[in-house]
């Protein structure tokens, strides 16, 4: 039988670069399999998908040599409009794809330009409402939905006109963990029902992986490989939390399902002490009381300096977006915020730095802003501008100060982080945020050159990897000196090793007295790097504790190491692997 | 269609009570018959717009107007240009004539501008977009693409002003227009990018094999719809004009529409569509459609039996007459906003 999708010798160029964003490709999926394509940012992943439906090269330019079929199709005589009925392309942002306005619209539109008859139609756009699971939606606004329902409103959408090979981008990397759950349950039905092909790429394996027949990787430079997965993770640059265990205790056949781990994780959890051996810089496993919190920063310890918020409830119209929400925030401390999409996260984080609205409540941010800042204008606009000097200061509150002051006692990097960025290049950036900040230039450089070494000062903010631009916005807020540093999803869009070095950033920011909240959907990245983790939903907080407790309890928010290893209460490979050496036992192998 | 005959309507008078009348009902049948949608909430912007028309237009007449009549208003200091520019009057005496012609003028073009306001309010533009036909699918693409982006624009404005804030900026000027412009309308052209390749993607503006006689008919059918285009706009014009003779406008109207129907068929026959639970067209559509033609045939026979009531005298100064036949089309036009169903709220 032939395969559903061939790569045969294809390389991709884009227009005014110099090498290939794809190698000599030579790629065959068969029909019904489930293909996972991963890789570090920016390695031609979307590259690839793209040229499966003939957006490459049709729609983003570039030339492309050598030949892709589908279903025995060549993309280079076949526009993407004339694969439509084959190929269904899904990307990441589900809401940039919409055409109509409601969902029943929407699901119809595919098939109104492949010319089905109506009675076709109807009897596809009911079976679609149900397999997905959206029946009861059907009539709603595509706007008014939640980040999992647009998303498999997306997926419905392209499935009516019955594709046999269906291509997401990064499908789940917007979603809360049970939105994920969702449309990959979804997701799999379609593959093990309907035998769709479906090719599909995510930074996040692990919630993957166990699914996948077939891995293709995308390394940097353009090369591509394939291969089976336990096979392809063995020596994979990226590699989720499940293999990296796997691999440090050398278990053969790599385990890819918590279920397959667990089994050969027996002799492992013998081994292991009940309690990990804590970090040297941060305290995890310690409960969390401010006297305790270790700070080996500039702010004494006698003292929380943090942020407390009081009661604050944030409307949109009519819509309560915070609920009456009282949080106290710690110098030193990493605190991650959790919860579904739409939970309010976003809007308390704007609240907190003043700039958001808020309709009530207090803030009040008891630590004084850093030293660096001996500016004349410091502070002005405060109702209580006590002196300036050592002595207690009184508590400011935000969204009393002006802009510029606002900002050097909390710093926000929002979601959308390419938003603060508008000049020509890197080092331009830097020196307008050392300007308005009225630090020494070469502050924010600095700061750069710490999260992210060996940026082009030259290069255009646009030009960025992901993980480079979000280094270079929390350079620019860092410049300005806040004591209290929040983060609106920075994980989104990144790869592992982006990940582990956003990580160590923030570890040694709340080492260094910050006080930093953080919220996001990635619960293994929580489980590197926070100590607190509160949850919110509807508004409200319904969880707050120590990482340990919270995220163990929960099954949708535990972590794979704790998965495999509970009761066990581990964390993270870090966590096995610091105990393991320090304890000296040795690993399950020789 | 209701709008567009109200707005032609509009064109063709300048009679103030006309105009007036028009305004009324228009605003009528939207406050009645709107729905909870964004767009129906846009009304308001276009009724701001077209009372700054009016104001402009008064403006600009007191700056630079050319000022006639008789009834002096007041005295404006006025500046003696160079001579290259003789004949164009800053400042000086205004005149109660010119002033009204020109407030007039405006007050035509603002009651054109809420009707197609108004059209915009009751209507779904992306429903009026399905009914456009297959051959000018790029055309297409392009206004699906700008009208569902176009609220993004806003909200894109609004989140990088708010961004721009955490940055410590909130001086305006002209140097912060470019810093909010920059991420914004990046923002805004990849939006638009990912919405046309997903558009693409689903096969719209898909054609099928077509043989050779198909395409050579095809490519015939662009000169065909230009050229009734140009004959139909022709015709319309004829048949605006109270002036020109009534043989040229109608029959070259009808002509030219023939020849644009003949030229989009042949071009969309490659494009192969069918609708999803198609809008139904039923006897409020009807009512609706022909009180807004009624309007337009009250006007134009109006025009034609009395041109003199269609504009108010300005020169001599006169109360203006009321023309019966256009005042009942126009009234009739408010039928709709009691006639037809509620929308669901």
């Amino acid at each position: 039988m032939n395969p559903a999708i061939r790569f045969d010798q294809v390389t991709v160029t884009y227009a005014g670069e110099a090498t290939p964003a794809l190698r000599e490709v030579d790629l065959a999926i068969e029909e019904g399999e489930l293909a996972l394509v991963v890789g570090r940012t920016g390695s031609g992943k979307s590259t690839l998908l793209g040229a499966v439906n003939g957006n490459v090269p049709h729609f983003t330019g570039g030339t492309l040599a050598g030949r892709v079929t589908v279903c025995g199709r060549d993309t280079r005589t076949h526009r993407p409009r004339d694969l439509a009925d084959l190929v269904g392309v899904v990307g990441q942002d589900p809401v940039a794809g919409f055409v109509t306005d409601t969902v029943e619209e929407e699901l119809a539109y595919g098939m109104e330009q492949l010319a089905l008859p109506p009675e076709v139609m109807r009897k596809r756009v009911e079976e679609t409402l149900d397999l997905l699971g959206i029946a009861d939606l059907r009539a709603k606004p595509l706007a008014q939905l939640s980040g999992g329902q647009q998303q498999r409103v997306a997926i419905g959408s392209v499935l009516t006109a019955h594709p046999r090979v269906l291509i997401l981008d990064e499908p789940t990397s917007a979603l809360d963990p049970t939105g994920a759950e969702e449309v990959l349950a979804a997701i799999t039905r379609l593959v093990h029902d309907l035998g769709v092909t479906v090719v599909l790429a995510e930074h996040r394996i692990e919630r993957v992986i166990q699914y996948a027949d077939l891995i293709v990787h995308v390394s940097p430079s353009g090369v591509v490989t394939s291969g089976l997965p336990a096979a392809m993770m063995a020596t994979s640059d990226v590699a989720p939390p499940i293999v990296e265990l796997g691999r440090y205790a050398g278990w053969s056949p790599l385990p890819l399902s918590v279920r397959d781990a667990r089994r050969a994780a027996a002799p492992l959890r013998a081994a292991l002490p009940a309690v990990p051996r804590p970090a040297l810089a941060t305290s995890r496993s310690v409960p969390i009381v401010p006297a305790v919190t270790v700070t080996t920063g500039t702010i004494g310890s006698d003292r929380d300096g943090g942020l407390v918020a009081r009661d604050v409830v944030v409307r949109h119209g009519d819509l309560v977006a915070v609920a009456g929400v009282s949080l106290t925030l710690y110098a030193g401390e990493v605190t991650a915020l959790m919860g579904r999409n739409g939970a309010g996260k976003s809007s308390l984080m704007w609240a907190l730095q003043g700039t958001g609205s808020r309709t009530s409540g207090r803030v009040a941010v008891t630590a004084t802003p850093h030293s660096q800042s001996p500016g004349p204008d410091r502070r002005t606009g405060a109702s209580a501008s006590g002196p300036p000097s050592d002595p207690p200061p009184a508590p400011l509150d935000p969204a009393d100060l002006s802009a510029a002051d606002r900002r050097r006692l909390v710093g926000l990097v929002p979601q959308s982080a390419s938003d603060l960025l508008y000049l020509d290049s890197v080092e331009q950036e830097c020196a307008q945020a050392d300007r308005e900040s009225h630090a020494a230039a070469g502050t924010c450089a600095a700061h750069l050159e710490r999260l992210a070494p060996g940026i082009p000062p030259d290069r255009h903010p646009r030009d960025l990897s992901e993980g480079q631009r979000l280094a270079l916005v929390l350079a620019i807020q860092l410049t300005a000196d806040p004591p209290i540093v929040l983060l609106d999803e920075p994980t989104r869009g990144l790869d592992y090793a982006a990940k582990s070095a956003l990580a160590s950033a923030l570890s040694e920011l709340a080492a260094g007295g910050r006080t930093v909240l953080l919220s996001t959907h990635d619960v293994e990245f929580v489980a590197t790097v926070a100590d607190r983790v509160v949850v919110m939903a509807e508004g409200d907080i319904v969880a707050d504790g120590p990482t340990t407790e919270v995220v163990v309890a929960s099954p949708a928010f535990a972590p794979q190491v704790a998965k495999i290893l509970a009761p066990l209460p581990y964390l993270t490979v870090d966590d096995v692997r610091r105990t393991q050496t320090a304890t000296d036992t040795s690993p399950t192998e020789p | 269609m209701w709008a567009i005959g109200l707005a032609v309507a509009a064109s063709l008078t300048a009679n103030p009570i006309l105009l007036a009348l028009i305004l009324a009902v228009v605003t009528l049948v939207v406050t009645n018959r709107r729905t909870g949608s964004p767009w129906a909430k846009a009304f308001r912007l276009y009724v701001i717009l077209g009372a700054f028309v009016v104001l402009s237009r008064l403006v600009l007449h007191l700056l630079v107007g050319l000022k006639v009549g008789e009834h002096r208003l007041f005295w404006l200091p006025s500046v003696t240009l160079p001579s290259w520019a003789a004949g164009i009057n800053v400042g000086g005496t205004v005149y109660l004539e010119g002033l009204l012609a020109a407030g007039l003028q405006g007050l035509r073009l603002a009651t054109m501008i809420v009707c197609i306001g108004a059209a915009n309010a009751l209507a779904n533009p992306k429903r009026l977009l399905r009914a456009l036909p297959g051959s000018l699918q790029e055309i297409g693409t392009a206004v699906i693409v700008s009208v569902t982006v176009a609220p993004q624009l806003a909200e894109s404005v609004q989140r990088v002003l708010r961004a721009r804030q955490l940055r410590g900026q909130n001086a305006g000027g002209l140097r912060s227009v470019r810093q909010v412009a920059l991420p914004v309308l990046q923002d805004t052209l990849d939006r638009s990018l990912s919405l046309a390749a997903a558009m693409d993607s689903r096969g719209y503006g898909r054609r099928v094999t077509e043989s050779s006689q198909e395409r050579r008919w095809g490519s015939a059918a662009p000169y065909a719809s230009f050229a009734g285009l140009i004959g139909a706009s022709i015709g319309l014009f004829g048949l605006l004009s109270a002036d020109t003779p009534p043989v040229l406008g109608a029959p070259l109207l009808g002509l030219g529409l023939v020849l644009a129907v003949v030229g989009l068929r042949l071009g969309g026959r490659g494009v192969h569509r069918t609708t999803y639970r198609p809008d139904p067209w039923s006897w409020p559509e009807t009512l609706t459609a022909a009180t807004g033609l009624a309007a337009v045939v009250g006007s134009i026979v109006a025009s034609h039996l009395d041109p003199q009531s269609m504009s108010m005298p300005v020169l001599p100064l006169g109360w203006p007459g009321l023309p019966w036949v256009a005042a009942a089309g126009i009234l009739l036009a408010a039928l709709p906003g009691y006639l037809t169903p509620e929308p669901p709220r």
